[in-house]
């Protein structure tokens, strides 16, 4: 399948201009639109309903006071520029209505025709318009290129999160029967089957049994994989790309060890096969606690005492910033452990108090860097601590590698770049968005790959992982450059004698 | 989406993946391989036989890691690799032979 455009030319990660307006550049690139199954499956209306536009307006004036941070974001942008330059999509492709604000604007202009007293009577005057079919469509376009990775928020002096009104465009979409195909047929899959891929409780138990077989060809111990064991101390919750897909089976080979090792009993569970929360995506707070439900259900099933989340950046989210008010409260599970623990979190514990021990030797020529999930580093934490999701991450991989360098600061940390497939975008019909969305990360990769010497590049998230195992060889890396956190631990953890 | 095979219109969805399993048949195969731009050898049938045969079984395509070992049994430990896969496949063993063999693409962070 031949790419029917051109990925983008690097350039310098020092100096990243501003790139030259391409009006209109991306208007073709749409989501496949939900097919009726997909949409009605979540309740939502199977197409476009004939009274859309009444609905629509309707629906936003119930997010607008359901949502006090929407309003504001609607009544506070002043139009300043900072965030022009800021988005990944914006810099990939130079269409306009990539930038953050003109994103707002799709919505703002909506919001100011229908709720602000000088839209309706002077529209013209202050960008107010009418909600015309031919403006649904661009919300259609242009709300699903947006990876909701809330880099431009960082920049905007208002603190506007453009991934929240996203979230809130998709929502009213979804409510009058324009909904996207991806992320809806996703959450249908979790409601039927229990995760987003629709692997089935036999599946997975055969994935698993292979894996302890494999494990036990490898080591030599009798490394498990469990599920619905009841009484275990850990449930383990994770993306179910973790059974599925490479890299990221390798992180959750990692995972397993590190229990294995460190002696803590865990299990996993055929109900809560999945850690991703599309809800979030489609900013469908109902579909959100549904799909978080069965996490719950599934923890107090087993009696397990803690959860741990895998490695996937949104669920983390979810897990972190919302899971307590959505299915809480988690008064069954041990105090003296946060509800949710991130594995990195644990893993990290078990470095630091000698209950498991890695030999970097085994990562030798391995140079890694680090790639800052977005809903990791702008949405949650880790550890007890400011900017734990940060320190945690990297010292866990610093501790598995004899050498660790990292990216520009411009694209780590707080102000990471998006991989390109976040936010419900990790679909093959948005591959040209995808790929050219990657540029920015590409070019500080490029830096350090060609400066510095760096080998892989280090990912904690699922849709990380498989957008990047797409993209770079657009860019001229083997697909395998990308690895999990807990691939790299894998491979330096000692285990037997622990002593 | 449709393809034309054998006088019959078989339904598709936009990327054509068969809407309907039970449509499939070697012959649309073939068929379906061509659009894709992949002519079909012994060794592209053996990767689709199997996931087809694993489909049956467990109403899912095999993951990656549960392939490439299918195939390293079947066709020798040089073959039984990512590298290989996307040699015969080179949209991806997942999605395009899964296409290719009338099954329903997977989905998710894949």
């Amino acid at each position: 399948m031949a790419a029917d455009f051109e990925t983008p030319v690097l350039g310098d990660v020092e100096e990243r201009p501003t790139p030259a307006l391409a009006c209109g550049a991306m208007a073709g690139s749409k989501s496949y639109v939900a097919a009726p199954a997909h949409n009605e499956a979540l309740g939502f209306p199977g197409e476009l309903v004939p009274d859309w536009q009444d609905k629509a307006i309707a629906r936003m004036g119930e997010l607008l006071g359901k949502y006090r941070s929407l309003q504001v974001f609607m009544d506070s942008c002043v139009k300043c520029g900072a965030c022009t330059d800021k988005c990944h999509y914006f810099l990939g492709t130079g269409d306009p209505k990539n930038m953050p604000v003109a994103r707002q604007d799709l919505f703002r202009s909506v919001y100011r025709r229908y709720f602000t007293p000088v839209g309706k009577m002077f529209p013209g005057l202050v960008g107010a318009k009418e909600f015309t079919r031919e403006l649904l469509d661009d919300w259609f376009n242009y709300f699903h290129q947006c990876s909701q990775c809330r880099r431009c928020s960082v920049f905007c002096p208002y603190g506007i999160d453009t991934a929240e009104i996203s979230m809130a465009a998709r929502e009213i979409m979804d409510s009058i029967g324009l909904g996207q195909k991806y992320c809806n047929e996703i959450i249908g899959k979790v409601h039927k089957i229990g995760n987003n891929l629709g692997l089935p409780g036999p599946a997975l138990i055969d994935n698993l049994e292979g894996l302890e077989e494999d494990l036990k060809d490898e080591t030599g111990q009798d490394v498990r994989f469990p599920i619905d064991e009841e009484g275990a101390e850990v449930l383990l919750v994770t993306p179910s790309a973790d059974f599925f897909a490479e890299p990221h089976v390798l992180g959750l080979i990692g995972y397993a060890k590190v229990f294995h090792a460190a002696g803590v009993s865990w299990t996993l569970s055929t109900k809560a096969t999945e850690a991703g929360n599309f809800g979030m995506f489609i900013g469908n707070y109902e579909q959100m606690r549904k799909i978080a439900m069965r996490i719950r259900e599934a923890a107090m099933e087993l009696k397990v005492k803690r959860i741990v989340f895998g490695e996937c950046g949104h669920a983390w989210r979810v897990a972190y910033s919302f899971l307590n008010t959505l299915v809480g409260p988690w008064d069954f599970l041990d105090p003296r452990y946060p509800v949710p623990q991130h594995i990195l979190e644990v893993t990290n514990d078990l470095i630091k108090r000698g209950g498991i021990r890695l030999d970097k030797s085994a990562n030798e020529g391995i140079v890694p860097t680090f790639h800052d999930s977005c809903n990791v580093a702008r949405a949650s934490r880790m550890g007890d601590f400011e900017g734990g999701q940060f320190v945690i991450p990297r010292e866990v991989v610093k501790a598995c590698v004899p050498r660790f360098v990292d990216m520009h600061p411009d694209t780590t940390h707080e102000k990471t770049f998006c991989c390109g497939g976040g936010g419900g975008l990790l679909t093959d019909e948005l591959m040209e968005i995808r790929v050219k969305g990657a540029k920015p990360r590409m070019e500080a990769l490029t830096d350090v790959v060609r400066n510095q010497g760096v080998t892989h590049m280090v990912s904690i998230c699922a849709i990380c992982k498989a957008q990047f195992t797409k993209i770079l060889p657009y860019y001229g890396f083997d697909r395998e450059v990308v690895v999990s956190a807990h691939q790299l631990v894998s491979n330096a953890i000692i285990l037997g004698n622990n002593d | 989406m449709a393809y034309e095979f054998n006088g019959k219109s078989i339904e598709a969805d936009e990327e054509g993946f068969l809407v309907n399993i039970n449509d499939w048949e070697e012959g649309l195969a073939d068929l379906i391989a061509k659009d894709e731009g992949i002519s079909m050898t012994p060794e592209h049938w053996e990767v689709i036989n199997f996931l087809r045969e694993y489909y049956s079984e467990y109403q899912i395509a095999p993951a990656v890691r549960v392939l490439t070992k299918a195939i390293a049994k079947k066709m020798g430990p040089d073959k039984g690799n990512n590298k290989y896969l996307y040699e015969l496949f080179p949209y991806g063993p997942g999605k395009q032979a899964c296409k290719i063999a009338g099954l329903p693409k997977p989905t998710g962070c894949v």
